[in-house]
């Protein structure tokens, strides 16, 4: 038989704000244990949270991101259960009428673009960081995590693929950093997704028993954990058993996923509303004021680069790869250079050191102005291509501008033609055999002697002109 | 008219980590009967043409800067824990792991 997998994600992230959603305490991610703490995040009795303004805000400029409605009225609430994360034992996030609804997100899988539903976007706060390898048959508990501001984004179950899965979450984790609201380090927990996982036979309109994978804790692992657990399902339906609704976490080293919860305890949270934080009212002008501040989004700056500066959609799709990526190739083009030169150096040359250096374009040594003006010693003819990829290695390591590195390392074009002629005659004496199969009409040969001439001048003769001489003193 | 079962009251007896004796389940059944009898009694009624109340506070948009303010030092913090090793609260181990 054949099946179809329907999954939906869950994704949390943590928005990256100074302090904390109902607190003044620091949201800093690896401060000692319980250092960043105060009665309202170590849940006391009796005290009062009170909402940070640009937790909304971050919240509203998300969901106007992914085209979602934002509730005029919104409110927080209390979901209660019990566990050593949580010492007030409920955690404030938001039920019945969340900040954010029905919006939508595109994502490009094998050429084909896709919709893909959001069911809401809520704020929440997250909850204590337990650890467990700290031995005496106790489990320790931060509560520095306690408080950081959550953003949980749920989608419609309208992912058919761990390949979908995979590319909206590289999708919405673009949006978010765009937007600059969130760091999405998986590895940190910044951004965790979990994903409801259902199969069925194809053709058929009724869901199947869906299971909830959590615990992955990278982006890669996200497409192999689903695409586990469907096979896993498939499998199950295969033998005649069936799948049990239950959560399972993903197993990296055993490439698997495992059931979580023994005990499938009734999801029976008991939501009310959080009488100590007042509704969230958003008028139309406050929308407006974050949604005039919102940057250019992903897809629109791809759309643009592929017009404006005639970029494939394939060049285009890598430099609007990070916010960062964009704005770095839009400098050197304001600083002078041509959108395809540049293009190709950064995506090119300049990727490849950043990736050779663990690094981000943003701490780029070489700034857009050096790189521009590098472009332009090449197209000017004071240094060659293959000089430029040495001296770009220069600029990476030293952070010098261009034209003082050449001028120091001596790596001016030559350029003057008697000594360029005077070279060129002695290579053609040195070597006769390549010569004569030449003007037998080897053309071949010719970029033997080039190269000849090219060594001779230890790589800095200007290459078109030799071209040119030794064309000429062929011919005679 | 009782709306509320034994069995309702253990449920939510045990949601909320209480373990009750027979004598306050059974008085338990009473008064949640007797409360859930009055909302029927609200439910009588006219509410069409009245917005539902969302909160019962008349305000909104009460919020703070995102503004880092002074946390408590660890060892205040830590200070009521029923156990620590002085960098955490140490609580049974737990085995449900996230």
């Amino acid at each position: 038989m054949q099946y179809e997998a329907i999954i939906g994600l869950e994704v949390h992230v943590e928005l990256n704000t100074q302090s904390k959603v109902f607190c003044r305490c620091s949201t800093k991610f690896d401060a000692p244990p319980n250092t960043n703490v105060c009665p309202v995040c170590l849940g006391m009795p009796g005290v009062l949270p009170v909402l940070n303004r640009a937790v909304v805000e971050s919240a509203v400029a998300v969901g106007l991101a992914l085209n979602c409605t934002v509730s005029s009225w919104s409110k927080l609430d209390r979901k209660n259960y019990f566990y050593p994360d949580l010492a007030k034992n409920y955690q404030i996030s938001q039920y019945d009428l969340p900040l954010c609804r029905h919006g939508s997100l595109e994502i490009e899988v094998n050429g084909q673009s896709k919709r893909i539903g959001i069911t809401r976007a809520h704020i929440e706060e997250d909850t204590a960081r337990n650890v467990h390898d700290i031995g005496g048959g106790e489990s320790g508990v931060d509560f520095n995590r306690s408080g950081v501001p959550l953003l949980e984004i749920v989608s419609e179950p309208e992912l058919r693929s761990a390949q979908e899965a995979y590319a909206y979450l590289l999708q919405l984790k673009q949006i978010l950093q765009y937007l600059n609201v969130s760091d999405c380090n998986m590895e940190e927990g910044s951004l965790r997704a979990e994903a409801n996982v259902s199969v069925r036979p194809v053709g058929s309109t009724k869901f199947g028993t869906k299971t909830e994978v959590k615990n992955i804790a990278s982006f890669s692992f996200t497409q192999r954990a689903i695409d586990y657990e469907i096979k896993r399902q498939i499998q199950t339906l295969e033998e005649g058993g069936t799948v049990r609704q239950e959560t399972r976490g993903w197993d990296d080293r055993s490439g698997t996923t495992v059931s979580q919860r023994s005990k499938e305890s009734a999801h029976d949270y008991r939501y009310f509303p959080e009488p100590d934080l007042v509704p969230i009212a958003m008028d139309e002008t406050w929308v407006k004021r974050i949604r005039e501040a919102l940057p250019e989004l992903p897809q629109a700056k791809r759309a643009r680069f592929i017009e404006q500066y005639r970029l494939s959609a394939y060049d285009a799709g890598v430099l609007t790869s990070s916010k960062a990526m964009a704005d770095y190739f839009e400098s050197v083009l304001k600083a002078g250079a041509a959108a395809k030169p540049a293009a190709n150096w950064i995506m090119g040359d300049l990727q490849a050191l950043l990736t050779a250096a663990k690094t981000e374009i943003e701490s780029c040594s070489i700034t857009p102005n050096h790189l521009s003006e590098m472009i332009r010693l090449i197209e000017d003819g004071t240094i060659s291509g293959k000089i430029a990829k040495h001296l770009l290695v220069d600029m990476f390591q030293t952070g010098k501008a261009p034209k003082a590195l050449v001028e120091e390392k001596g790596l001016v074009q030559i350029s003057d033609i008697s000594w360029l002629e005077q070279v060129a005659r002695e290579v053609i004496v040195a070597n006769p055999g390549p010569v004569s199969d030449y003007r037998a009409g080897k053309e071949k040969t010719f970029g033997f002697l080039v190269g000849q001439v090219m060594k001779a001048s230890k790589g800095k003769a200007n290459p078109k002109l030799v071209n040119d001489i030794l064309k000429q003193q062929l011919a005679k | 008219m009782t709306k509320i079962t034994k069995a309702d009251v253990e449920y939510v007896a045990a949601l909320a980590q209480l373990s009750l004796d027979e004598v306050t389940k059974e008085r338990l059944v009473g008064e949640l009967s007797d409360i859930l009898s009055y909302m029927d009694k609200l439910n009588e009624l006219d509410t069409r043409d009245i917005e539902p109340m969302m909160h019962v506070l008349p305000m909104t948009n009460v919020y703070r800067d995102d503004v880092v303010g002074p946390s408590l030092d660890r060892e205040t913090a830590l200070m009521n824990a029923p156990k620590t090793d002085g960098e955490y609260f140490l609580v049974p181990r737990i085995l449900d792991i996230e």
